[in-house]
């Protein structure tokens, strides 16, 4: 190949993990996560930030890795749904998901549940009304959005119940 | 939820589905998820003109390009392919002629999307632009350079359908009050949030195709048709699924290509479509206008219904001739109308293909024919949900254009939602409205596309020292189809869902089943999965038997069989029997009418939702606030009524889109807006709480009873909601979508005195053919 792309190395902190990449630098992080880091859990759907799809955390709060370079992101805490559950134990909100049939094609999931982590950790226990307005970036075409709230409010009320943070 | 258990251990209880842990951990496999070492990656060439001629393609440039190992053009893929047997009018590539913007016209496999996007942008091709037709009335008309199609007509006319069924002329003379109206559908997109992607292999002579589609055996046959191989050298495996609604119904062009490249350049090729390719590769709801002329009795009995459609299907005719009859053949399974006449007519125009999308052409008529009654119910002066309940279908009949009623559970659903919503009570408030509208829909379409007497659906399971695998076709695209098949096999053995195993959508491994389409799966793989089941129940319960002596009855639950548990008894029966399989196969009973086009409606069980809509609407600013919605569907026996409730809510989620904002609009041969940005959907701040009723009537041919619940509860919101604008402000919108500058509008003409709606005003007169007459089944003719 003879093309001329200018490549950087570059040191990303994903899931707690430290990764040395050369990746192009033009390419966004939602493709250095799938492409280079086979981190193939945050998904794509329009890669021009109108979605939410590819929704990832960065220092805990959600962001677009569409539109994201990952020379941005040096050094700040990069968290994908491959860094949500404990090991095997899934977090609360995944847990919640998976029992109310808030993932159908599962396709937006990722995201969702992303944003609605951080959304967690900053209000433990919000309205459904403050759901919607937080996750008001984040589209699905299964689900009608009713069982996504309703699991985020489970597993909001189960976390309060058992006196812990959303982690 | 208010499904009823009656007995069953698994089914009517809510379970999660078997994959939802790889869904909420980004575990699942979607197709562009796949990186095989060495994978090309592809990109297509698409025409900027909606309708030219090509001269002539020079890819010559883009094949020097370094990293470019392929490039192909329509004549490297001449074979057309279409899902129809009767429009087989689609190639992978054109090279003779584009007929919309985005039509494919050459391909490159490169080292990277990059490289062969550029080539792409390399490849010079000259055309001669023709005048493009862009809506009903100019493909009606004399052609100004050349027809799309070189088959139809006259002009660009694709298809024609003309039915009569009983005297309908004696039919209105009967009549006491009649009416008609015009409506418009305007065309909208499935917007699946997965763009369409497939990767392809070719390795020892065979190729292997994982794609995000709902059909993988049509997919398969168009793959053999035009890779000119025979079936048994191609595998399609059915990748997760992003979300289908009917927009990956079709067999594509991107499917084909990645095959082709693969076959060519002997590594693994992915094409993986950018949102606006989804925009262009389409096959959703037809834009369709509709005119209708209903005579009843004093009372609000029907005597006879006189419906015409003009559907604008885009360039090919993908499912359009099924489309055009779906127009016309579904509003008498809901109302008994003793004389009916239908005519129907699809237009090719320079647009994308239109196809299924979600109640496939009968969320149109559905939307004409709830608020033409509800018109002439005002115009009678009787309730609207009095004059419809006395026009309900019942239970156990045939509709005078032949189709068999089984369970219907109408009135039911109706009581559900009147009385929740409290829609005889509500509080009369400028601005606030609610709106009733009822429906229907099939469990499966009762013919398969292709003729021919094979079951539609086939289910093997094996048993192997307690372990339980189920093989099916069945394509799961997010609505449930295996926790469908993991309940069904459960029941019947004794276990719970968890402990099935299965294996699904893989034309290698899995028998057959048609795909996600119709909403064919609970019903016929569910008949399939509880055949199979049952005689697999059948040689455990022998084995353990012939073992326990026969003194007693073998039972079978909780993990046991008889004494035993399952585990020792399937080694007992191996043991005795060898190996453990079993099959069972469906295929849908012979219901159709004796006559032309009599293959598109017929259905072992129509589902039937009721809905009601709360809404307020702005006078000033014509927008709507939407409150709530009720809605109750008889699904005949909810197998996982967690699931049935996310389809009934999905469902009514994408009837408000499609209610209130999406529209696919063109401007000068251009998508107005291929972008998700643009193209307006409901997000979470746009939805209001859906209460979902469960309906159960315990269908005599599903499997435990049940019937569809993924498309049905769809249809009803659509009318409820233009309903609801008018019981807000006395306006009519007869024309979907709902928009606020459409209500803005009509209150306009409502305050100048002219007539207080928002819609089309005539029907453009159509060639149809003399109609065919056709005598209706006995039990009509003597109402």
């Amino acid at each position: 190949m003879e093309r001329d792309v200018e490549r950087l190395v570059l040191a990303l902190d994903v899931n707690g993990e430290r990764a040395e990449l050369l990746v192009p630098v033009h390419k966004t992080l939602l493709e250095v996560l799938r492409e280079d880091m086979q981190l193939t859990g945050t998904k794509h759907g329009c890669e021009l930030g109108e979605c939410g799809t590819c929704t990832v955390l960065i220092d805990g709060k959600p962001e677009l890795s569409c539109l994201v370079l990952p020379v941005q992101v040096e050094g700040r805490a990069i968290t994908t749904i491959e860094g949500m559950a404990n090991g095997s134990e899934l977090h609360p909100l995944q847990q919640a998901f998976a029992e109310l049939g808030a993932a159908q094609c599962g396709y937006c999931t990722p995201g969702i549940l992303l944003a609605a982590k951080s959304l967690l950790e900053s209000n433990g226990a919000p309205t459904r009304a403050e759901i919607r307005e937080a996750l008001a970036g984040n589209l699905c075409r299964c689900t009608g959005y009713s069982k996504i709230i309703d699991a985020i409010e489970l597993a909001s009320d189960r976390t309060r119940r058992a006196g812990g943070d959303v982690q | 939820m208010t499904a009823q258990n009656n007995g069953f251990s698994v089914i009517g209880k809510p379970f999660s589905k078997p994959d939802a842990v790889s869904k909420v951990t980004g575990r699942a496999v979607y197709a562009d998820d796949m990186l095989p070492a060495r994978t090309l990656h592809c990109r297509i060439l698409r025409s900027p003109h909606p309708h030219a001629r090509i001269l002539s393609i020079d890819t010559s440039a883009a094949r020097r390009m370094p990293g470019v190992n392929a490039v192909i053009t329509g004549s490297d893929l001449p074979i057309k392919f279409g899902i129809l047997p009767v429009t087989q009018d689609e190639r992978a590539l054109e090279h003779e002629k584009v007929r919309y913007v985005g039509d494919p016209i050459a391909a490159v496999a490169a080292v990277d999307e990059e490289i062969a996007a550029a080539a792409c942008d390399a490849i010079a091709v000259e055309y001669e632009v023709l005048e493009p037709v862009m809506s009903i009335d100019e493909a009606l008309a004399e052609t100004k350079d050349e027809r799309i199609q070189d088959y139809g007509g006259p002009n660009n006319i694709h298809k024609l359908v003309a039915l009569e069924f009983g005297d309908v002329d004696a039919g209105f003379a009967k009549a006491e009050h009649i009416r008609e109206d015009v409506f418009f559908f305007q065309g909208n997109t499935h917007l699946p949030m997965e763009q369409h992607s497939a990767i392809a292999t070719f390795v020892d002579g065979r190729v292997t195709l994982w794609s995000s589609t709902q059909v993988v055996h049509y997919v398969h046959r168009a793959l053999a048709k035009v890779l000119e191989l025979p079936m048994n050298r191609i595998r399609v495996i059915g990748a997760a699924h992003g979300g289908g609604f009917g927009g990956k119904t079709d067999p594509f062009a991107h499917e084909i290509i990645v095959c082709k490249l693969a076959m060519l350049t002997g590594r693994p090729v992915k094409c993986t479509l950018t949102r606006e390719e989804v925009f262009y590769a389409h096959r959703g709801r037809h834009p369709v206008l509709m005119w209708v002329r209903t005579g009843v009795k004093k009372d609000g009995r029907i005597t006879a219904m006189h419906f015409k459609t003009a559907l604008d299907g885009g360039a090919y005719g993908s499912y359009g001739v099924a489309s055009t009859f779906y127009t016309g053949a579904l509003q008498t399974v809901t109302y008994h109308i003793p004389a009916y006449r239908f005519e129907g007519c699809r237009v090719f125009t320079n647009k994308p293909p239109c196809g299924p999308k979600r109640g496939h052409g009968t969320p149109q008529p559905r939307f004409a024919l709830e608020l033409h009654l509800e018109k002439i119910s005002r115009d009678i002066g009787i309730d609207p949900v009095d004059l419809k309940r006395t026009n309900f279908v019942k239970p156990m009949t045939r509709t005078v254009n032949w189709l068999r009623v089984t369970s219907c559970g109408l009135e039911e659903c109706t009581d559900r939602v009147m009385r929740a919503s409290r829609y005889r009570a509500r509080q009369k408030r400028h601005g606030r409205g609610m709106g009733f509208a009822i429906s229907s829909y099939m469990s499966g379409a009762g013919t398969a596309i292709y003729w021919n007497d094979m079951p539609h659906s086939e289910v093997q399971i094996k048993v192997d020292r307690g372990g339980v695998t189920v093989y099916c076709g069945a394509m799961d695209i997010g609505q449930g189809s295996d926790s469908v098949l993991a309940a069904i096999v459960a029941e019947e053995l004794g276990l719970q869902p968890r402990d099935i195993r299965l294996v699904t959508a893989d034309t290698d491994t899995t028998p057959i089943d048609l795909g996600s389409y119709s909403s064919r799966v609970t019903f016929m793989a569910g008949n399939a999965a509880l055949q199979a089941a049952r005689k697999m129940r059948g040689i455990l319960v022998d084995a353990v038997e012939a073992k326990m002596g026969g003194a007693e009855a073998v039972t079978v639950g909780a993990g046991r069989i008889g004494d035993f548990t399952f585990e020792q008894a399937s080694i007992l029966a191996e043991a005795r029997f060898g190996t453990l399989t079993s099959v069972g196969s469906y295929t849908p009973p012979k219901i159709a009418g004796p006559y032309k086009g009599s293959g598109v409606g017929p259905s072992p069980a129509y589902s039937y939702s009721a809905c009601v809509v709360d809404l307020d609407a702005d006078s000033r600013s014509g927008i709507v606030h939407l409150n709530k919605v009720w809605i109750a569907h008889d699904v005949g026996r909810a197998i996982n009524p967690l699931l049935v409730e996310g389809q009934v809510e999905g469902s009514v989620y994408m009837a408000l889109g499609e209610a209130l904002m999406e529209e696919q609009v063109f401007r000068k041969g251009l998508h107005k807006w291929p972008s998700m940005l643009e193209y307006k959907s409901p997000t979470f701040m746009d939805m209001p709480e859906i209460e979902t009723f469960i309906v159960e009537t315990v269908d005599p041919e599903g499997p435990y009873g049940a019937k569809e619940a993924g498309q049905g509860p769809l249809l009803p919101v659509i009318p409820a909601v233009s309903s609801a604008v008018f019981d807000a402000l006395g306006v009519w919108i007869d024309e979907v979508p709902v928009t606020p500058e459409k209500i803005v509008e009509a209150l306009r003409r409502k305050e100048k005195g002219e007539a207080p709606r928002f819609g089309p005003v005539r029907f453009p007169s159509i060639p149809y053919p003399e109609c065919i007459k056709v005598e209706p089944p006995d039990q009509d003719r003597s109402t």
